[in-house]
């Protein structure tokens, strides 16, 4: 039996096509998958991500706990509301899962992780806790919409009156309250917006009122290649426990120059790093997929995330490459056992409505 | 579902069509373009080339997924439609008018094991199930 989130009537009523999300029953498209996404890129749509999984960190050792439990400094959280993306690695310096940390106060932050992950990583939390005064709470009773796109504050500030006062001046990267909504200006897409969490009794009328306003649900098919032209990272795809986050575009998020130590720092420090993420186009026809493998002057690769980009009209991806190859080489990706040419690329591809390539 | 009468189908979700001067069109399915969502390329066989019935001959990409396309009878490839290098949404947009490539057949009397629409359309409900 699939779970569902407490918007799925809402899909099914918006004629949603369902797919089995990693054990979820969730919208993959209502319709057309490459017009939820140029919605998005060029005004907003929404999406319901209530299958990740929120966590509450509570306890006075929260802060001591997290340094030592993710790769990014979460001392870099000094302002309430402050977000922080990090990964959360293994002492083989793996990525066990990636997640959002949100600081509240110093006995509480909040922990956003993926849907897929979630058991492992509540499983992996509490063991690595003991020792530390800290409590982690599943906030099952909370659901997640993600409102995306140039115009989608400014809905979210219509469906929610008073909202705007205490989320206009939020920056980036910033959550605020407004009871009972916790309204963070972050995403998936590489558009402006807000990821909202909210009770769950809460979320059918949110959803339609958002409706009303002329805001369209958005798939997880859009969701996809929407956060591939962003350059963002897909857990199990390009990255997951075998990799090292270094080799996955990740090292802006792992803090190797402070002292603290922390969960699969050492191994970090021990292994060479011999890959890279890079992004590649493709010059010929045809579409880039996961496992395909890369030629490059400097060895083999593999692509991890592949597929059609609306905002480009041509094939992109994400691979993993030998980090001496450099942006502007033609490298040669194996497609049905004939050779394409690529070309590798700076990312992210798109945001803010525009390509980058 | 949109299952004309007067066609021919596989169960893989070809649609065939004999025309009048013996020459057989194919295409995918209005189901199986559904199942596959967005097109954004067709990769057609060359014009010229000997295919055996089930032989993979052509590949339609949803932005989803890749899918091969199935030689529906045993020939030879005498065209493929050129259109669909600009505009592969066409599939999307009407399946059944939307063709792939044209086989001049070996024998015509192989489409005659071919699924109608009645036989088509119960595949397709029992794949729903």
């Amino acid at each position: 039996m699939l779970k569902r989130t407490p918007l799925f009537q809402a899909h099914v009523d918006m004629g949603a096509k369902l797919v089995d999300f990693g054990g979820w029953e969730m919208p993959l498209h209502y319709g057309s998958q490459v017009d939820e996404h140029h919605k998005v890129r060029n005004d907003c749509g929404m999406f319901d991500v209530s299958h990740m999984q929120v966590l509450d960190l509570k306890g006075k050792d929260c802060r001591n706990f997290l340094r030592y439990l993710v790769a990014n400094n979460v001392d870099k959280l000094k302002e309430k509301g402050k977000a922080l993306y990090s990964a959360m690695l293994n002492e083989e310096g793996g990525v066990v899962d990636d997640l959002i940390i949100y600081y509240l106060e110093e006995s509480w932050f909040r922990i956003v992780v993926n849907a897929g992950t979630a058991e492992k990583d509540v499983t992996w939390m509490k063991e690595k806790a003991s020792g530390f005064s800290v409590e982690i709470v599943p906030r099952s009773d909370l659901a997640m919409i993600a409102v995306q796109g140039p115009h989608a504050r400014e809905r979210v500030w219509q469906a929610i009156p008073g909202s705007e006062s205490v989320t206009s001046n939020l920056k980036p990267f910033y959550a605020a309250e407004y009871d009972p909504y916790f309204i963070a200006r972050t995403g998936y897409t590489g558009e402006d917006g807000f990821e909202i969490m909210l009770p769950s009794g809460l979320a059918e009328n949110f959803w339609k009122a958002l409706h009303g306003l002329g805001v369209p649900p958005v798939g997880l098919g859009a969701r996809d290649t929407l956060r591939l032209e962003a350059g963002m990272n897909l857990y199990g795809q390009d990255m997951d426990e075998s990799v090292n986050p270094l080799e996955a575009g990740l090292a802006w998020t792992v803090d190797l120059k402070s002292e603290r130590d922390f969960m699969g720092k050492a191994a970090l420090l021990e292994k060479p790093v011999k890959f890279q993420l890079a992004g590649l186009v493709l010059l010929d026809r045809g579409v880039l997929r996961s496992h395909q493998k890369v030629s490059t002057s400097k060895g083999p690769g593999e692509i991890t995330s592949g597929s059609f980009s609306p905002t480009l009209g041509q094939s992109i991806a994400l691979a993993r490459i030998p980090k001496e190859a450099v942006p502007g080489e033609e490298v040669s990706v194996t497609v049905r056992e004939k050779p394409l040419r690529a070309k590798i690329v700076k990312y992210p591809f798109a945001r803010n409505g525009k390509s980058l390539i | 579902m949109n299952i004309p009468s007067d066609l021919k189908y596989t169960s893989s979700h070809e649609w065939v069509k004999l025309e009048e001067d013996g020459i057989v069109t194919v295409g995918i399915t209005d189901h199986a373009q559904s199942l596959l969502g967005d097109m954004v390329y067709v990769e057609t066989p060359e014009v010229g080339r000997k295919v055996n019935q089930g032989e993979e001959c052509a590949v339609v990409e949803s932005v989803k997924a890749a899918s091969d396309v199935y030689a529906p009878i045993s020939g030879e490839i005498v065209e493929k439609n050129g259109d669909l290098d600009g505009s592969p949404e066409k599939v999307n947009e009407d399946a059944y008018s939307t063709w792939l490539f044209r086989i001049r057949p070996d024998n015509v009397s192989d489409l005659d094991a071919l699924l109608d629409a009645r036989a088509y359309q119960a595949i397709v409900e029992s794949e729903a199930h």
